[in-house]
């Protein structure tokens, strides 16, 4: 039987709404994924904390600061030095195509900006953790 | 750091004795998964369990069992060092498998602690509570060194009393907001409680809901001094804590030292060895032999059919794909529908 994927949804930075991370995180449940919500104002290396002891396959991270440039690659960095490079880093927020591309050359998952569905972010996340499944099982 | 799904069994609770987090995670998605290789490793490992106090926490939905959890957490590592494990269950939607885990959000006062280990679960079709590997996880802590596990409930309505039987004690949470929680006690989570928690004290209406507990347990007529006692507390700023920390560890030291708390474990043990027994059973029945698909057969042929007829004939389709004997048979369909997840 195939296994429920378990996401971490969080939102990191000061901004203080989180309708969006809320909504994504609804969307992901009735998807049938375990989602582990993780709140407002978290720091990456809080995210990265909940990641390790819940064992997710992916991180998902609302980002409407404006901060994402410094945010996402400072969750991925910690990720990487906690030994969880694996664990799939995704996210949305206010972020153009252009940052979308510097940020994927650090290995960072595909993010999904203003407009975009949130079926696609789980179908996106469906796949890309099934493959990274059945890589890590091959290895 | 090397990637852990290229570790066998051994080296993962080697790096786990070690304090690697990753190692103790990646040991519970296994037992979660039915992995196995949990199973083996149990084996070699069950031995040195035991150590850790396992305390449930069950109570109806927002009486602030999670802020209780973050306040006793931080009041123990505060107060002597000691390791904490936590791990806090929610449900599974029936309709899409899909769970949301809310209770890390109160919390994230923990989150940065090296000494504090969190864990939420789904309970995956298991009623009761619990999910099926909840005492496993609490199994792992126990492995990893936490000197206290917390197991957090979904948020009971009646009958999910599962956890007094997988802890040494159990905390039941009340609040003054829950609505007619004393009438949803009667049925059921007034036997489970070791400690009442009167919470959210800082709201009206504290006073008579303990009052009110005050009579329902005294209409149950047990000996004074085996009355649960009846704590106050606002989790939320910490007020009732130490003391509901103190009244804890001490009533710990009591079971421990008159032997109950060796009975209780003893019962709990039998309980859970009958669930595991029932879920393979119940596995070798409906999926092994593929009797699943016979019955979806039979009901897709349409007709009316006794459901007593149905089940007779499942049950004589396994016995004689299993070659058991007929004995064998009888004492599934008796088994004790209260010990079935
Ligand atoms: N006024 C007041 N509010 C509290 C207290 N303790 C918790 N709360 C609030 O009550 C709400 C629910 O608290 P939780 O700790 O999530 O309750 P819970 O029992 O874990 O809830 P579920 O896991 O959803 O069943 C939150 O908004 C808390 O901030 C308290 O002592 N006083
Ligand atoms: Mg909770």
């Amino acid at each position: 039987m195939e296994q429920p994927i378990r996401v971490l949804v969080a939102k990191p930075g000061l901004d203080g709404h989180d309708r969006g991370a809320k909504v994504v995180a609804a969307a992901l449940r009735d998807a049938g994924m375990e989602v582990i919500y993780g709140g407002l104002h978290q720091t990456p290396e809080a995210i990265v904390q909940m990641a390790v002891q819940e064992d997710v396959d992916a991180v998902g991270l609302s980002i409407l600061s404006g901060a994402h440039m410094t945010l996402f690659p400072k969750v991925k960095e910690h990720l990487n030095r906690a030994g969880a490079e694996s664990i799939l880093l995704t996210g949305g927020g206010i972020i153009s195509a252009g940052d979308m591309d510097k940020l994927e050359k650090l290995g960072v998952g595909q993010l999904f900006g203003p407009g975009s569905r949130l079926a696609d972010l789980v179908d996106y996340i469906e796949k890309e953790v099934a493959r990274r499944r059945t890589a890590t099982r091959s290895a | 750091m090397t990637e852990l799904a290229s570790l066998d069994e051994q080296e993962l609770v080697v790096r786990l004795r070690r304090g690697d987090q990753r190692a103790c995670a990646r040991l519970m998605t296994w037992a979660e998964r039915n992995d196995p290789r949990f199973a083996v490793q149990h084996r070699a490992f069950c031995d040195e369990l035991g150590v850790a106090q396992r305390i449930g926490i069950t109570g109806p939905p927002g009486a602030g069992k999670s802020t209780l959890v973050e306040g006793l957490a931080s009041h123990w590592r505060e107060s002597d060092d000691r390791k904490i494990g936590v791990v806090a269950v929610d449900p599974t939607s029936p309709f899409t498998g899909g769970a949301l885990l809310g209770d890390r959000v109160r919390m994230s006062r923990l989150v940065l602690d090296p000494g504090v280990f969190i864990r939420s679960m789904a309970t995956r079709g298991v009623f009761g509570g619990l999910a099926r590997a909840t005492d496993d996880l609490a199994d792992v802590l126990d492995l990893f060194g936490c000197h206290s596990i917390m197991v957090e409930t979904v948020g009971v309505g009646q009958s999910e009393v599962d956890i007094a039987r997988s802890c040494d004690l159990t905390l039941v949470v009340l609040h003054p907001g829950g609505g007619d929680t004393i009438q949803a006690m009667k049925a059921g989570l007034m036997e489970v409680a070791d400690i009442y928690v009167v919470n959210k004290a800082d709201m009206p209406g504290v006073d008579r809901l303990v009052q009110e507990l005050f009579d329902v347990l005294e209409l149950r007529e047990i000996p004074e001094d085996q009355q649960p006692p009846i704590l106050t507390a606002v989790a939320s700023t910490g007020q009732g804590v130490p003391e509901l920390a103190e009244a804890i560890d001490g009533m710990v030291r009591d079971r421990r030292d008159s032997g109950r708390q060796a009975e209780r474990r003893q019962d709990n043990l039998e309980r859970r060895i009958r669930r595991l027994v029932d879920g393979r059973l119940r596995h070798e029945v409906w999926q092994a032999r593929g009797l699943s698909d016979l019955l979806h057969q039979r009901l897709a042929e349409g007709g009316k059919l006794s459901a007593y007829e149905l089940a007779d004939e499942v049950l004589d389709q396994y016995q004689q794909a299993a070659g058991h004997p007929a004995n064998l048979l009888g004492n599934i369909s008796q088994t004790d529908p209260e010990d079935s997840p």
